[in-house]
């Protein structure tokens, strides 16, 4: 350092050196947090947006620019099951012209057909709006139950507590299929009974976070605060306790969102769930098994397989870096 | 910690009566009783009143509630409803086989494995082997189990020629390998579907006591890394990971169903598809209770796990 | 001093945070130190002054999320920041060794304790287990362990604060290390556990000729173990030179402030002079006979009892300070005054009149009157709320204030705890850990009470913004004539802001009255262990206060709470076998003092004899040290 070091002197016990300084600088309080990052996709986030995009772009839309109807069969004079979108042995119905590959793009069915002759396609864009669409009604209704109920839990003190915990746990203490399987084989098949089934079951879940969300809350001193102040529950669940459980409880729902399509879509394969002829991804790969297993074709059953998959690691992916940007906290919760 | 212990066991056991009633009731409230569905829509009033009488069915939920427990509880678990003569018991004996085979088997390869690899993971944070294992597992945790057994499907019949698609023949009289060669494709989809799950979350666990001030401190006494991570770490991550290891298992369980279905084994989901579809209320509140049991058993087993492993508990003051 | 004799060595050290776009951000700015054999350093500074990232510099390592930013860390004229893991771990725990903060988080629950000990000059070779094992023996007796010879067969949760704080000290030692670096190693200790642990960490640097670098941010603590100071403000030195320069002499503006900012030691005569004059009939906030705890026994009496036969008074317009170490039930008085644990026996007046005890019990206007402020403002602010709102809502909810007004009462608020005006539109986390906790007195400001319940309101503050925090309170109470219950376990901060002071010992009232009166003989003796606890900014204070006589009576056994009694009586120097740990103690008045209440069995006139018999023990020990020096 070569500019003016005010005092340096040596002594024993070492040397005094003041630094150079200026009487008028005042020397704040530092601040010892930095602010808050904002939350940023990364790659592999915006890969899952896209995917996600996509697909509800299909679901909204795909009954209506489907090639063919859910239940239409593209070539009816050829028996011929599993039309496969292979070079030189398809024909143009009209002409009765091999055509090969494009013979199925001039027919619009370009993955082929499946076991009863329909268009894999378009089931796919009929069944992209019922798998989302009835996971997507599902997980509402669970968060909307197990949000009251976990909040309120949260909110009533010990007792409340105590009891709805307990029966949750009981009920959490099933696994999620026999529950829904017992529910399917009392109330029978039908999409209400699926969206109300698969909502009800995952309400113990939104519930058990909820709650846990709501007591770490609880337990914070603004909250006492507003009761030392004399506040009533409504003001306390409403201006203090929401805003601060919101964020996370929403930032969850990708993560529910998921289970229930692995849920539905589960039930569905197990032939349970959407009753064919309605098209849901699940049911297709049931449907198609067949095809697979005795190695006829692989796409009737890969392209629903993976339609899920795509899917539901889409949300996962954005799941992830909303993780990341929490700290880990929501994987921990689960 | 022994009194902790036994209130484990008592909330376990609290538990599988509360599971029990659940699935009593809910098979209880149903639509229509066993003794009309087995006599059929023709049956005379007086001929299902007289069944009814014979079951027990006219007697007060909680009496009937009860006989069932204890019925259950000695193994009876009554006759089928689709077909009278048939006793569950004898239904279940024929085919939990397999379904005890895929899981045991999936269980003692896929949980060390991916221990293994979710500790490994977790030892060179950011690295390569760390960034590929992480990421198949964010892609295959979400994946539903009959993608990622197509996907093997694809790999091994189709790519590789290895195998079949479906699952044919018996398993009498095979020794261990065979049984492993026999059932190759739903263990490995199963070994999968619960790594991509315990690789995430031993990882999660062993990073988190891996951030904590004692690890620093271990670093800064200039402990090796592998001395850190198995003397140090491990011993405190233990109780976490073994909760994972039990919520897995417990997974495997519905897993364990859809495989079955996927590759066309003969084993219990197959008999609760069945069972569903006929709606024999019967043979679901029986298996019911053997999946449910299961699942009470692991959590319990985890439960019991951590606390054993807690130095605090096991060593009070 | 040759240049052999300087273990460890900083050339414009420079280390860098880095943020989540990938910018780095300079923490260390270029510094300077070194630490000759022998000797203690001390970095000092307030928390963001970068003296952990530089302590820890000396043993080549950066806390996650730093990273090196240029110049040189010199161990035995080694550069460590230029090595790698494997390069340095011949250093680490062999030439030089960490103390941390919190001995209970850096010890490994899962390990017993020997084994910790010994770990690094075992893995490092320099030792055998055996060896180590010995090595670790003297280390337990020379630190002066319970049971020394059997301490290390326990796991880390089996043994107290304190104890570990000492151990973590032996796990240091035990390698025989060239540096040791202390980091704020008693500041999460209470004040009489405080000076065991600093005599021992002493004893044992003289004994082993080791040198080191000491990090607080307590100027009290350094005079008492440091010989060089090194003041840091922002990363950057701005003073440095020997322990008695800098305390007796500071040059640099910011030295003087942190010299000003350290609190005095209390004695009779820093109170606000209360001297009974304006007293009035109606005391404000009254506790009588109160009785508290936690949880559901079966006769309706609490599980665990913290207050027992607990009186308190608050006079209008006076501030009454609450003091005790941890444990004493210092907060559990506020939760009970503030209706947040009903009280099972007594009563609490407010004006005159009963208060329920329940806060649902009370009225709106009841609950104006007492208002509480918390000691983390970080918790006790909504972060989802802005501090117009937080301010606001008060106004509206006692006041019925509402748009306009509201927004120039919430403007007049900001103004009075010294905060701009523009903060009304900020957020929480927007403000520093200061401002936070002004805009939290000003939430109870808004209410107009007459009390206000302060829970240890400065002791997560840095020594100049807590200073700055207890001047704005004097401001406010002449302000506006509020009264204050001020609970601190820092009596220095206690005696400096309060016109009475209220000893709390195991949930008793040990003595009380005016702030000249407590601090001044007689004595409670648990008053006086906590007098002669606190540090004072002078040389060989340790020394002396070892010498007394409390020290020898139990300054490091723990609070205990006991159903009849003295509670004191195990610590106590001058218990009465028989009565004090049999008989609840009589409250006695000292005839001079105004409402001076002691109560204890032995007599006033006892207690005084013994004062002055003690102070004659530390002159004494003073006579004999200084005789010491000369020879
Ligand atoms: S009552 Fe006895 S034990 Fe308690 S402080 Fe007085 S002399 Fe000591």
């Amino acid at each position: 350092m070569t500019d003016t070091t005010q005092t340096t002197q040596s002594s024993d016990a070492g040397e005094h050196y003041v630094a150079p300084f200026d009487a008028n600088v005042s020397f704040d309080e530092l601040q010892d947090a930095p602010p808050p990052a904002k939350f940023k996709l990364s790659i592999t986030g915006w890969v899952g947006a896209i995917v996600v995009g996509f697909w509800l772009i299909v679901a909204i839309t795909g009954p209506f620019i489907a090639p063919f109807g859910e239940n239409e069969l593209p070539f009816p004079d050829d028996y011929s099951e599993y039309q496969t979108p292979r070079l030189g042995d398809a024909t143009d119905p009209e002409t009765g012209e091999e055509r090969g590959f494009f013979a199925q793009v001039y027919n619009g069915a370009l993955m082929g057909t499946d076991a009863e002759d329909r268009d894999i396609l378009s089931r796919i864009m009929y069944g992209a709006g019922r798998t989302i669409g009835i996971s997507f009604v599902a997980t509402t209704i669970a968060y909307f139950l197990g949000v009251i109920l976990g909040i309120g839990a949260a909110v009533a003190g010990p007792r409340v507590d105590m009891i709805v915990s307990r029966i949750n746990d009981a009920f959490l203490s099933l696994p999620s299929i026999m529950l829904g399987l017992v529910m399917v084989a009392a109330f029978g098949s039908t999409i209400p009974v699926l969206i109300v089934c698969a909502g009800l079951i995952y309400t113990t879940v939104v519930y058990r976070l909820a709650r846990g969300i709501g007591m770490d809350i609880m337990v914070m001193d603004y909250v006492e605060a507003a009761k030392v102040r004399g506040e009533g529950i409504w003001w306390i669940v409403t201006k203090e306790i929401w805003p601060n459980a919101a964020m996370p409880l929403i930032s969850d729902f990708g993560l529910r969102l998921i289970y229930v399509i692995l849920f539905i879509s589960s039930l569905s394969f197990l032939g349970l769930g959407v009753q064919p002829p309605q098209a849901d991804w699940g049911n297709m790969v049931k449907e198609n098994l067949g095809a697979l297993q005795y190695g006829e074709s692989i796409i009737p059953v890969v392209a629903p397989a993976v339609a899920i998959a795509t899917l539901t690691v889409g949300i996962n992916l954005i799941v992830d870096d909303i993780s990341a940007h929490a700290g880990g906290k929501l994987s921990k919760r689960m | 910690m022994y009194s902790m212990i036994l209130k484990r066991l008592g909330i376990g056991a609290i538990t599988v009566v509360a599971v029990s009633v659940i699935i009593f009731l809910g098979t209880k409230v149903l639509p229509g009783d066993a003794a009309q569905i087995r006599l059929g829509q023709s049956a005379t009033p007086e001929a299902v009143a007289a069944l009814r009488a014979e079951l027990g069915l006219d007697l007060p939920i909680y009496q009937q509630y009860l006989q069932w427990f204890g019925n259950f509880i000695t193994g009876n678990l009554g006759q089928s409803l689709s077909n009278p003569d048939v006793q569950i018991t004898s239904l279940i004996a024929d085919r939990y086989e397999n379904t005890l085979i895929v899981s045991v088997l999936t269980a003692i390869i896929g949980v060390p494995i991916s221990l293994a690899l979710g500790v490994m993971a977790a030892m060179f944070p950011g690295s390569i082997y760390d960034r590929i294992l992480t990421f198949t597992s964010v892609t295959l945790v979400a994946a539903p189990e009959f993608f990622t057994a197509t996907l093997m499907v694809l790999i091994f019949v189709f790519a590789l020629g290895i195998g079949n698609a479906v699952v044919v023949g018996s398993t009498e009289g095979k020794d261990l390998f065979q049984l492993i060669a026999h059932f190759a494709l739903p263990i490995a989809t199963l070994c999968f579907v619960i790594a991509s799950q315990l690789i995430r979350m031993s990882r999660a666990a062993v990073l988190n006591v891996m951030s904590s001030p004692y690890i620093e401190m271990a670093i800064l006494k200039g402990v090796p890394r592998k001395r850190i991570i198995l003397r140090h770490a491990l011993f405190n991550a233990i109780g976490p990971i073994v909760n994972v290891v039990a919520l897995n298992l417990a997974y495997l369980v519905t897993g364990v169903i859809v495989i079955e279905i996927y590759f066309g084994y003969q084993g219990l989901a197959s008999l609760i598809v069945q069972g569903v579809q006929t709606r024999d209320f019967v043979l679901i509140q029986g298996l019911g209770m053997i999946f449910c049991g299961t699942y009470v058993v692991l959590m319990l087993a985890a439960d019991i796990a951590a606390i054993v492993s807690n130095p605090r508990l096991r060593h009070p003051k | 001093m040759s240049d052999d004799d300087i273990v460890f060595e900083t050339k414009d050290l420079r280390i860098h945070a880095m943020r989540d776009d990938g910018s780095e951000l300079p923490i260390v700015k270029g510094v300077d130190i070194q630490v000759k054999r022998g000797q203690v350093v001390a970095l000092i500074g307030e928390s963001g002054s970068g003296k952990t990232t530089i302590s820890l510099s000396s043993l080549g390592y950066c806390k996650p999320g730093l990273v090196w930013g240029g110049g040189e860390a010199n161990l035995l004229g080694h550069d460590v920041t230029k090595m790698d893991t494997e390069e340095l771990r011949p250093f680490r725990g062999e030439k030089v060794a960490y103390l941390a903060q919190s001995a209970a988080a850096t010890f490994n629950p899962s390990i017993r304790i020997n084994e910790q000990v010994t770990e690094a000059p075992v893995l490092h070779g320099t030792k055998t287990q055996e060896e180590a094992n010995k090595r670790a023996n003297e280390l337990y007796h020379a630190l002066e362990l319970p049971n020394p010879d059997s301490i290390g067969d326990r796991y880390p949760h089996q043994v107290s604060g304190g104890q570990l704080q000492r151990l973590m000290a032996a796990m240091a030692l035990c390698g025989d290390p060239d540096l040791l670096v202390l980091d704020e190693p008693t500041t999460a200790l209470d004040v009489t556990t405080q000076i065991e642990v600093l005599k021992a960490f002493k004893k044992v640097i003289k004994e082993e000729g080791a040198a080191a670098i000491y990090v607080t941010h307590d100027l009290a603590v350094v005079a008492q173990i440091a010989d060089y100071i090194v003041v840091l403000y922002s990363g950057e030195i701005k003073e440095k030179g020997p322990v008695d320069v800098i305390v007796n002499n500071p040059q640099h503006p910011y030295t003087q402030r942190l010299m000003a900012a350290v609190r005095p030691t209390p004695s009779a005569g820093m109170g606000d002079g209360a001297d009974g004059s304006h007293r009035r009939e109606a005391p404000a906030l009254e506790a009588r006979a109160v009785d508290a705890g936690y949880g559901k026994g079966s006769d309706g009496k609490p599980l665990v009892q913290i207050l027992r036969d607990v009186n308190v008074t608050i006079e209008r317009g006076h501030t009454v300070g609450v003091i005790g170490e941890s444990g004493c039930g210092k907060s559990t008085l506020a939760r009970v005054m503030a209706g947040l644990l009903p009280p099972f026996g007594g009563q609490i007046n407010l004006d005159g009149g009963e208060l329920p005890g329940a806060l649902t019990s009370r009225k709106r206007s009841e609950l104006q009157k007492i208002q509480f402020v918390y000691q983390m403002a970080d918790t006790a602010l909504n972060p989802r709320q802005r501090i117009g709102d937080i301010l606001g809502r008060p106004l509206e909810f006692y006041h019925n204030l509402r748009g306009e007004k509201k927004r120039e009462r919430v403007q007049q608020l900001l103004e009075l705890v010294e905060l701009p005006k523009e903060f009304a539109a900020r957020f929480p986390h927007e403000l520093s850990g200061g401002q936070k906790q002004r805009v939290n007195l000003a939430r109870s400001m808004a209410a107009e009470p007459e009390v206000m319940l302060c829970d240890e309101v400065t002791s997560a503050l840095d020594s100049i913004v807590g200073a700055n925090v207890i001047k704005l309170l004097k401001g406010l109470r002449k302000e506006t004539g509020v009264s204050f219950v001020f609970i601190s376990h820092d009596l220095s901060t206690v005696a400096s802001f309060a016109d009475e002071i209220v000893v709390l010992y195991a949930g008793r009232v040990a003595e009380k009255g005016p702030v000249d009166q407590v601090l001044a003989p007689p004595f409670h003796p648990y008053t006086r262990l906590l007098i002669s606890s606190v540090p004072e900014m002078r040389v060989g204070w340790l020394e002396e206060t070892m010498g007394s006589r409390e020290a020898l009576a139990g300054i490091s056994r723990g609070v205990t709470i006991t159903k009849v009694g003295c509670p004191f009586f195990d610590r106590c120097p001058v218990a009465i076998d028989g009565t004090c740990d049999k008989i609840d103690p009589p409250k006695r008045a000292d005839p001079h003092g105004h409402g001076h209440v002691i109560e204890c069995h032995r007599e006033i006139d006892e207690l005084m004899a013994e004062t002055a018999y003690a102070q004659a023990q530390i002159d004494a020990a003073d006579a004999a040290a200084n005789a010491g020096g000369e020879a």
